[in-house]
């Protein structure tokens, strides 16, 4: 029962799709929110357009909207429900916002909603900057000198002042989108500019620049008794300057003596009272590292990305105490769940060291600035925990997953001193290799620290690091000690056969003969002084095992470790449904994951956790230390799949779809072999193992070819190539063709898109639906607007698709979920390929077909069938309800990279648009998906030769509508001899005013801009895309886009957009 | 070189050695706190003590002058998992491997600290011995025979000023009877604007009132209370003449035992932070702590004596009032040093009623009579 009296229905905001700067941690604290009212018997209410989270299940919350996230939908919402209370301090920056319009525009109030936690007032007053900053001087904490201004000129003359570098951060934006530190008058006026644009109350903050000072961060929580505590504290090795996200961060501080550390623990606790926030907050400052001056340099009001790194690094569950919080409890009457007997209103005490590394999407984006700043550009992160510096660092490295060794990069060893210097003071996502280089090298520590400001007791370790490497190399024979002290520092068995020149396997037999084994270590929040009940653990050498070996059966469920492009929250969706489903099993579910921001790696999720590094060594320890009955891997995505091979070569048993069949749908020839087998069409293509072979099987197979490395999954520099030229340009530029690295080759098959998802118990097939994309094929399945059910697509296709379908799973004799992707091309039904695994779409499909579907794959792999589950299989008939999946990206985060879409993935998130009808729920999915459906208004067209007759009805469509198009030569030309009235403006060679400008005008509703042929950026068209993703105005790459949009355009004039929850869909069939 | 800690069990936990080379022999205590090693070293508190770190890092900021909690090491010795001997802070005068050999301290590292707390915790405080000899069943023997404290009863002697100190600036008469006072704490006072003396343990009450006392603090100090009982009767008589008294630490067992309570000894010490609970307001403040004895409930005169504050862990009392004058005492340290800072409201209480003294006659503690 809440404390606060008459509060039965409590509305919860999540926060969207995911993006770089809002990742699953909102996931992981709106899932806590949820079970905490649940438990206290308040009815919850869930608004989130994210459909890929745990916390839009149906039994998350007795109502789940996946709505759009606006005021009017929100304001929709509470007319419908009556919900007494509104919790919003844990969907993000995003739910903050929304909450805070509401506020203001007094819906709450008329609708007799209290904001539950953290008041208005207290928001308003941390995120106001004028506001903020008058709290903190009245409570005489140091914020370092600024001004708001509102525009380019005044943030001139305050700089002047106050003398550069000056830091810009935009009003309310997240992950400091548009900041960033100017050193000049010129970097001022374009950063200044920029901000203005991304600031959502027109606002930017100019700010003295403490770069190179340390930057330390408190997370700390207030009951409404006024209590404080603190959770954590966390130290960015690096220094400030580069934003937190972006920062490898050490938790708990390292560098700080007792006096500074709480000198700045007090700060903390003074400022969450000046504001009097509920809940939890987050408090950064810098430090001066030759004194003890500080400044306060941000105060996040809200549960954030530290919050849930913090909970993960401590134990202590912060957003399950920040609902109990806003619920009325103070810290002192909740208890603490990992020790079952003490309460929640106590400091963390850690006897380990937690590292945190930022996951960057550069190797997505080959092309992209990877120089670090204020803007964040990590998409992910992952964690992990030691019991030394060194051993948590690297287990952090490797858990990236990003094929490092060590911090010894062998390309590195080529690179020149000024390169090496250049990484160092440009501060980009390497350069911790950097550093480790030019310690290889014999650079002093002291000359690194001065470039790079990074703390001399951080490089002193990672010195360490590279010393016991260079040892461990020049001895010969290793006696029990070095491999000890190896496994202490936290080597890999990869990194220690790299040393002898032996292979990983070979290392790891003599370990285990020495009897040099792992031990596993226990997360308790209080450093072994009391009796813990938690089951959570990090690996450790040389110590006492805590591992207390279970008598009853249980199962692993790999995770997927970091999100990054291409890998997402879906995954993890479906390790979290996997752990529960085995445990309704009556078995143990032991998870291994090492990404801080998941519901899967909250210690509830399992019956135990293990934050480790996904990668053979260390899932081959936990096993043995387990000894489970088997393995599932289909659910943490390539991650996951990938370590199935080796551990069944190991003899692990893995369960479900055997490791021979899911090769067998992996391996390319075995592939073709089974579809010429089945009859089954697929694009002809074949291997190329040279330059010359290239370019005979592509004229054998006509132009455009979609080419591909053969060893690199997920779409990674894979392109469509129209010509000949083309092609060599691809294989001299992007992929080096060789006997070892064979290219694929393949006719591109320009069709329709459709993708299905079964489950199959190697006897029946269950396909709960089929999802039909919008974009054709040559757009990544991932950035294509999917739509279930299909909508074009003829009852004979569906049959050959469902046929298809039903034929490879039981080829494959799969045991578990399947992803298939198909393109039709007239009659003709291709297979793309064949996922033996969970995809992206299982989140989607499972909440608006209703069928469980992890669950079911699950419960499969332990034995039971689908029959003995209550379903007899075949193809579920479509619910009576649209649900069409928009993706996400994150464009204006990362510069230049390319914003138009093709077969390599390039969306970070996605949202949904749930309607009775499909033009309802292309409405929401547009909105949802961030785009602002103009009315009327101008846009702009820049359309290709190729195009241009498709285009045609469309921008007569538009200028139907009234819409003013603006268009550049070729096209302008082309639309006033249709007889579509047409402004011209000019391209950028042609001087201003021209097409760049007009973006930049901001007058421009969207633009639509199709792509010449091939990817040779025309200057033009990628300074346009560039303008429009910059200034953040939709930029339409693909005809069935704007189509689609056009659509939306359409029905927004005649319908005003209604809500339904999920429930509501999910019960009239 | 080698080293082992052997515990008064017969328990090995073998390690490497730091500070000196040597023997150390004490009671072996676990410190929960992440920050603060050197005043943990050098607080009076640790006096006779093998004090285990449980973060596994010590030593990343060095040694300072300024952190010092007494002149020099009170600890026989440390035991720790990793030591950092390149330390990184602006105020770091020295590592501390050259501190411990400087203050010619043994120490052992490489230790699998998180397993011996969990021993101690579920056996006890118990003695132990760190030594670099490799004979093993010799040394087993050695620290079976241990007896407490090494059979030396009077810590407090140990610590103890050997005379009396007046820092002549401050306004308010303050004397402080020194059973083993942190510095910080003086200084604490000294900043509120109180005139202190310090007295060593064993000045009678009549050399204390020479001082003209607005208020008497009793500082914290190590062991066993029973062993102080000398101090009893100038504490009854300082609050029968209604001069405003403080006790931190010891000083707030030998109040309460002054007042008719009688301690008992925890399983294994309170060291590092704690949250304690006050009674009357609900308010939670997380304290610093370093003590084994506790106040045991319901001892004291009932009619006299009010608890006021309770560690909400184990609800064992941390804070206590005299009634009648308004005198109390608190288990922790008020003024950090190290760990929070949060119950220095505890200290400026205290300053009040003894600025209110003054102004009041001698009853300035008339606010706490209601």
């Amino acid at each position: 029962m809440p404390k606060i009296s008459g509060l039965k229905k409590v509305l919860v905001i999540g926060s969207g799709p995911i993006v770089i700067g809002q990742a699953a941690e909102f996931d992981y604290a709106g899932t806590q929110a949820c079970q905490a009212l649940k438990e206290e018997g308040v009815e919850v209410v869930l608004l989130n357009s994210n459909p890929a989270t745990i916390m839009t299940d149906t039994h998350m919350a007795s109502r789940v909207y996946l709505e759009p996230l606006t005021p009017e939908v929100v304001a929709e919402i509470i007319k419908k429900e009556k919900p007494q209370g509104l919790l919003a301090t844990l969907g993000g920056q995003v739910g903050l916002n929304l909450a805070m319009v509401l506020a203001r525009e007094g819906i709450l109030e008329q609708e007799g909603v209290k904001l539950l936690g953290t008041s208005l007032e207290a928001i308003e007053k941390a995120e106001d900057r004028e506001r903020f900053k008058e709290t903190m001087n009245e409570i005489g904490e140091p914020v370092p000198e600024s001004a708001i201004v509102s525009s380019v000129e005044e943030a001139l003359h305050f700089a002047e002042e106050i003398a550069y570098p000056v830091i810009v951060r935009p009003g309310y934006t997240l992950g400091g989108t548009g900041g960033g530190v100017a050193t000049n008058q010129a970097e001022l006026e374009e950063i200044a500019s920029k901000g203005l644009k991304y600031s959502m109350n027109k606002q930017l903050l100019i700010e003295r620049s403490v770069a190179g000072w340390k930057e330390i961060e408190f997370e700390v929580m207030r009951d409404g008794q006024d209590n404080c505590i603190t959770i954590c504290s966390m130290e960015n090795i690096d220094p400030v300057g580069i934003h937190t996200g972006d920062s490898i961060v050490v938790a708990p501080t390292q560098t700080l003596s007792d006096q500074d550390y709480q000198m700045l623990r007090s700060g903390a606790l003074k400022i969450i009272r000046a504001l009097g926030i509920e809940g939890g907050c987050n408090v950064q400052y810098a430090l001066d590292p030759q004194s003890s001056q500080y400044y306060v340099i941000e105060v996040n009001p809200r549960v954030s990305r530290s919050s849930a790194l913090a909970s993960k690094a401590t134990g202590y569950p912060i957003a399950k105490v920040t609902t109990k919080i806003a619920l009325g409890y103070t810290l002192a009457e909740i208890p603490n769940s990992v020790t079952g007997n003490t309460s929640a209103c106590f400091e963390p005490t850690l006897d380990y060291v937690v590292v945190k590394v930022p996951r960057w999407p550069f190797d997505k984006f080959a092309t992209a600035g990877r120089t670090l700043g204020s803007q964040m550009k990590a998409t992910g992160e992952v964690m992990a925990l030691g019991r030394t510096f060194s051993s948590a660092l690297l287990k952090a490295i490797h858990s990236l997953e990003m094929n490092f060794v060590s911090l010894i990069v062998p390309e590195f060893e080529r690179f020149s001193w000024s390169e090496l210097w250049q990484k160092l003071e440009a501060a980009d996502d390497e350069r911790i290799f950097a550093i480790a280089e030019c310690i290889r090298r014999g650079v002093s520590i002291e000359q690194i620290h001065q470039i790079t400001g990074i703390d001399l007791f951080f490089l002193d370790n990672i010195a360490e690091i590279i010393n016991l490497g260079l040892h461990l190399t020049q001895k010969k024979e290793w006696e029990l000690d070095d491999w000890i002290l190896a496994k202490k520092g936290g080597f890999s068995d990869f990194e220690l056969a790299h040393f002898k020149g032996v292979t990983e396997e070979e290392i790891r037999q003599e370990r285990k003969r020495l009897g040099v084994l792992p031990v596993y270590r226990m997360v308790d929040t209080c450093a072994g002084e009391f009796e813990a009940a938690t089951p959570y653990y990090y690996s450790s050498y040389g110590e006492e095992n805590e591992f207390q070996p279970s008598t009853k059966a249980r199962v692993v469920v790999l995770g997927s470790g970091p999100i990054r492009i291409g890998q997402g929250i879906e995954f993890d969706y479906c390790s979290v449904h996997s752990s529960w489903a085995i445990k309704e099993n009556d078995y143990e579910s032991i998870v291994i994951n090492n990404n801080p921001e998941t519901v899967s790696t909250d210690p509830d999720t399992s019956s135990r956790l293990y934050f480790e590094p996904l990668i053979l060594e260390n899932v081959l320890d936990v096993i043995e230390a387990e000894k489970p009955l088997g393995v599932v891997v289909q659910f943490g995505g390539q991650t996951a799949i990938n370590l199935a091979k080796p551990l069944a070569e190991r003899g692990i048993a893995i369960l479900g779809t055997s490791v021979d069949d899911i090769d067998r749908a992996e391996d390319r020839e075995k592939f073709d072999a089974l579809l010429e087998e089945l009859q089954i069409n697929r694009p002809r293509g074949s291997m190329a193992y040279s330059h010359h072979e290239a370019k005979r099987i592509a004229q054998s197979l006509g132009f455009p070819v979609l080419v591909r490395p053969s060893y690199v999954l997920g779409g990674r520099a894979m392109e469509i190539v129209y010509s000949e030229e083309e092609l060599t340009n691809y294989l001299e530029e992007a992929v080096r063709v060789s006997r070892e690295h064979p290219v694929l080759v393949d006719r591109y098959v320009l069709g329709k898109e459709v993708e299905v998802d079964a489950i199959c118990d190697g006897e029946r097939v269950l396909i709960p639906g089929i999802m039909e994309h919008l974009e054709r094929a040559g757009v990544h399945s991932g950035d294509s607007i999917a739509i279930y059910p299909p909508q074009t697509l003829e009852q004979k296709t569906i049959d050959t698709v469902l046929d298809y379908t039903e034929r490879i799973a039981l080829k494959l004799q799969v045991k578990g979920l399947l992803n298939i992707q198909f393109v039709l091309q007239g009659e003709k039904v291709y297979v793309i390929e064949v996922n033996p695994r969970a995809s992206r779409t299982v989140p989607i499909l499972s909440k608006v077909t209703g069928v469980p579907m992890v669950k079911l794959a699950t419960t499969i792999m332990l034995g039971k069938s689908l029959e003995e589950q209550g379903y007899a299989g075949g193809y579920l008939p479509p619910k009576n309800l649209t649900a069409i999946k928009m993706p996400v990206f994150s464009f204006n985060k990362l510069t230049n990279v390319e914003p138009s879409l093709g077969p390599e993935m390039k969306s970070t998130g996605e949202v949904l648009g749930l309607a009775d009808d499909f033009s309802m729920a292309l409405s929401k999915a547009f909105i949802a998906g961030g785009y602002k459906i103009p009315q009327q208004g101008e846009i702009l067209a820049t359309i290709a030769d190729k195009d241009k007759e498709e285009a045609l009805p469309l921008l007569r469509s538009f200028a139907e509508l009234g819409f003013t198009i603006w268009a550049t030569g070729g096209t302008a030309a082309f639309l006033e001899q249709k007889g579509v009235p047409v402004r011209k403006v000019g391209k950028l060679h042609e001087g201003s005013p021209h097409v760049v400008d007009l973006i930049r005008s901001g007058s421009l509703g969207f633009v639509i801009n199709s792509l010449t042929k091939g990817k040779q950026p025309m200057r033009d068209g990628f300074q346009i895309r560039r303008a429009a993703v910059e200034f953040n105005i939709p930029c339409l790459t693909s005809l069935d886009t704007v189509g689609g949009l056009l659509s939306v355009i359409r029905q927004s004039k005649e319908r005003e957009l209604t809500v339904k929850p999920l429930q509501d869909y999910l019960q009239s069939l | 070189m080698k080293a082992y800690l052997c515990l008064q069990d017969g328990k090995i936990f073998a390690g490497k050695a730091i500070g000196i080379v040597g023997e150390a022999v004490g009671e072996v205590v676990y410190y929960t706190g992440m920050t603060g090693y050197q005043e943990i070293i050098t607080d009076p508190c640790s006096e006779g003590q093998i004090i285990v770190f449980t973060y596994p890092l010590i030593g990343n900021c060095g040694v300072n002058s300024v952190d010092e909690e007494s002149s020099g090491a009170r600890a026989k010795g440390i035991v720790i998992k990793e030591l950092s001997s390149n330390p990184s802070n602006y105020r770091a005068k020295e590592n501390l491997h050259k501190y411990l050999v400087s203050q010619g301290l043994v120490g052992i590292t490489d230790i699998d600290t998180r397993a011996l707390t969990k021993h101690l915790r579920r056996h006890g405080t118990m003695m132990g011995l760190i030594s670099m000899e490799d004979n093993l069943t010799e040394l087993v023997k050695k620290a079976k025979e241990l007896s407490v404290n090494n059979g030396e009863q009077q810590l407090v002697k140990k610590v103890t000023t050997k005379e009396t100190v007046t820092f002549p600036e401050g306004q308010y008469p303050v004397v402080v009877i020194d059973l083993g006072t942190k510095k910080s704490l003086l200084r604490a006072l000294r900043a509120r604007d109180c005139r202190v003396t310090l007295v060593g343990a064993a000045t009678g009450a009549e050399e204390i009132l020479n001082y003209q006392p607005q208020g008497v603090v009793l500082s914290n100090g190590p062991g066993n209370p029973e062993d102080v009982e000398d101090v009893l009767p100038v504490i009854k008589k300082i609050l029968q003449l209604n001069i405003p008294v403080l006790g931190i630490g010891l000083g707030h067992l030998l109040l309460g035992k002054a007042l008719g309570g009688t301690v008992y000894r925890l399983q294994s010490g309170h060291r590092g932070n704690y949250p304690v609970k006050e009674i009357k307001t609900g308010r939670v403040y997380q304290t610093s702590q370093n003590h084994d004895y506790v106040l045991r409930d319901d001892s004291f005169f009932a009619d006299e004596v009010e608890i006021t504050l309770r560690n909400l862990h184990d609800q064992s009392v941390e804070g206590i009032r005299h009634k009648m004058t308004g005198s109390y005492s608190v288990q922790f340290n008020p003024e950090g040093c190290p760990g929070p800072r949060e119950a220095e409201v505890f200290l400026d209480e205290f300053v009040e009623m003894v600025k209110g003294n003054q102004l009041g006659g001698g009853k300035g503690c008339l606010k706490y009579q209601d």
